[in-house]
């Protein structure tokens, strides 16, 4: 079974923190990290090639510094690292990056499944996978918790929904995203670190992948950003102690009146 | 395509290099001449190899000394797109919530670009629906009915979407940012090469017929946004329970359009089984007015119970933060937070949640937001409107009478 996870590598969140007069989240030096959702994306193709046989390939699209992200879940045990990096690339919306990913996933080739996390932290579209899967004219199955059966041709899973979970059927290939509950993901071993350390990461620009020059990157994306702010959040609300529990109830209760929820 | 500094506007004062998250700005110590002739020894230069063109420097530059320029696609008949249209989405044919939440932001902006509003309702039998959304605000409901329709799958709802916008030529087309609304807004943009722009909590439309997007990206800590200038429809989700409905006005005059697809739109390569019920809660924290969330500051599993009566009492859902899932007190469907859900109820309650960022981000769009802990530091104090400092054993009991007896009079 050939599995490929697509990642990404985004901010750390555990490095901003709120500004305590702007009340704007403001970020200490430069942390980067693999999408925790798509961790979970890796393990899952880990666990199943396990079970299955055959391999997990890795493709993230970003700088040349998005390496760091490949070795890291080369560390998990992810058999290739795929690093689709160029100029050319940069901007992109989550067409133009749904475009290239399908694009990377047609040149590695003869895929039974392609994994991806549900969403990235730093944007949060949850659009990107399922672009994938239309730009390559395969079924989707997005926010799966869990795999019921799988076998060499089909799959059963369960899909987290806002009432509860779906369980759909499909044949292979597919693409799927994941949710947290789906699995813990390991750690890396110290072999594996030893394997990330001499790995060998593959690097694609838009010719190896028969990319459309007009529809990568920042050229290719229909969607441009007009302007970026930093609201300010912090409220300055009122306090109020354990001895002072009737006045806060009745703030509160006022609040619910005025929003109609009593 | 490329990024730049204008090396006569930059003044070297650091902003773009502190905003910058992917540590592609440097500043480099090279003197060089201002346009109005003053001198100064600081100039930003931007690493090429690290820079994702993410675009969130260049409105803070305060000399606008950053330059990003883009070649822009031409899009044919694009004149032809006026209208604008909603998605009325069903859960197994019922109509949610959010289908006349969007109704009513569609009719304002179909109001100001003096065009009709369309609503897209797809499912097994269409009732009185399309008369309920006519009441709403919708000047023509198109009806796709056939038994397969009943629960969504992606392919044969993508299918008839693509169907109808190639038909109707929607300038504007909404979805909820559900998980079915995402599915298929996101399937749909792919294949016909269009703009998306997911979970926008503002729009509005200029007078080019620009649909303004403003959604919350990092969590909410920044807002964007995002136009789609050349491509149509203009697609976009929208956050659930951001826009008010309009409320029902029965003697409203509307159209009913019954459209016939074509039988190989509704083929599906997945098969739907079967869906089963969340029977934690009678409440999902996606749909909910008010939740009730509950932090590490429970100590244990059984003390979400507490909260849970709370919950019922008035009428809301519980929340949970990370720490809490990851140590198995509560099922994941209700973690709050980045790794969780992004929430925004009109009232949200944390109990015994410090309020770590990961947290922060996925409730602060809540409209009001009442925080009880110990701690008089911990950072969830920040962003609550109320803030109860003290035992959460002590005061929820107390709390939870007096809310009681307000919402039983």
């Amino acid at each position: 079974m050939k599995i490929i996870v697509c990642i990404k590598q985004v901010p750390d969140p555990e490095h901003a923190k709120m500004d305590e007069k702007s009340g704007t989240v403001v970020r200490e030096g430069v942390e980067l990290m693999v999408n925790p959702f798509d961790l979970y994306a890796v393990e899952e193709g880990l666990r199943l090639k396990e079970k299955m046989g055959g391999e997990v390939v890795v493709i993230s699209m970003g700088p040349p510094q998005a390496e760091k992200a490949l070795r890291e879940v080369i560390g998990m045990g992810v058999d290739k690292g795929i690093l689709l990096t160029s100029r050319d690339f940069a901007g992109a919306d989550t067409w133009a990056t749904s475009y290239t990913l399908a694009k990377a996933c047609e040149k590695v080739g003869e895929y039974d499944l392609i994994i991806c996390g549900k969403q990235a932290i730093d944007g949060d579209t949850a659009q990107v996978g399922p672009g994938i899967a239309a730009q390559l004219g395969i079924p989707q199955m997005t926010f799966v918790r869990k795999i019921d059966e799988i076998s060499e041709d089909k799959i059963k899973a369960e899909r987290l929904v806002e009432d509860g979970y779906e369980v759909i059927s499909s044949p292979l290939p597919l693409l799927l995203t994941v949710v947290k509950e789906i699995n813990e993901p390991r750690l890396p071993t110290l072999r594996g670190r030893l394997n990330a350390k001499k790995a060998i990461i593959t690097k694609w620009g838009p010719e190896d992948i028969n990319a459309e020059k007009d529809k990568i990157g920042m050229n290719g994306s229909p969607t441009m950003v007009d302007e970026i702010y930093t609201p300010d959040l912090s409220k300055n609300g009122k306090i109020f102690t354990s001895d002072q529990l009737g006045e806060a109830a009745e703030e509160i209760i006022k609040k619910q009146k005025e929003m109609g929820l009593i | 395509m490329g990024i730049g500094v204008i090396k006569n506007k930059c003044t070297g004062c650091g902003i773009c290099f502190k905003i910058c998250q992917y540590g592609a700005i440097e500043m480099i110590e090279e003197s060089h001449t201002l346009e109005n002739g003053k001198e100064v020894g600081r100039l930003a230069v931007i690493d090429l190899g690290k820079c994702t063109l993410c675009n969130e420097c260049i409105k803070p530059c305060p000399t606008n000394a950053i330059e990003l320029k883009a070649e822009t696609h031409k899009f044919e008949g694009k004149e032809n797109y006026k209208d604008v249209m909603v998605f009325a989405e069903q859960r197994r044919d019922e109509l949610e919530g959010a289908a006349f939440e969007l109704v009513g932001k569609g009719r304002e902006l179909a109001d100001k670009l003096e065009v009709n509003l369309y609503a897209l309702l797809l499912g097994k039998n269409p009732k009185d629906k399309p008369e309920k959304l006519i009441a709403s605000g919708v000047d023509k409901v198109i009806v796709v009915s056939d038994d397969s329709l009943f629960n969504f799958l992606p392919e044969p709802y993508t299918n008839i979407l693509i169907d109808i916008i190639k038909k109707y030529k929607p300038s504007i087309f909404l979805a909820p940012s559900t998980t079915q609304g995402r599915a298929l807004l996101s399937r749909t943009a792919a294949t016909i090469y269009t703009g998306l722009t997911a979970d926008c909590t503002g729009l509005d439309v200029d007078s080019d017929g620009n649909l303004l997007q403003t959604r919350p990206a990092f969590g909410g800590s920044i807002k964007a946004r995002i136009l789609t200038p050349n491509m149509r429809p203009q697609m976009a989700t929208v956050r659930p329970k951001v826009f008010k409905p309009l409320g029902e006005d029965p003697d409203r005059k509307g159209e009913v359009i019954e459209e016939k697809v074509a039988a190989d739109l509704l083929k599906s390569t997945t098969t739907f089984e079967k869906w089963i019920k969340d029977t934690t809660s009678a409440i999902s924290i996606d749909d909910a007015d008010i939740i009730i969330s509950g932090g590490r500051g429970l100590g244990c599993s059984d003390n979400f119970k507490i909260l849970f009566e709370l919950a019922e009492i008035l009428g809301g859902a519980v929340g949970a933060s990370r720490p809490t899932v990851d140590e198995g007190w509560i099922p994941y469907s209700h973690q709050v937070g980045q790794t969780g859900k992004t929430v925004g109820p009109k009232l949200y309650m944390a109990v015994g949640i410090s309020g770590a960022i990961q947290h922060l981000e996925g409730m602060r769009s809540s409209d009001f937001i009442v925080a009880i802990n110990k701690d008089p530091e911990a950072p969830i104090f920040k962003v609550a409107d109320v803030g109860i400092i003290g035992d959460l054993f002590e005061v929820i009991p107390v709390l939870k009478e007096k809310l009681k007896r307000a919402v039983n009079v």
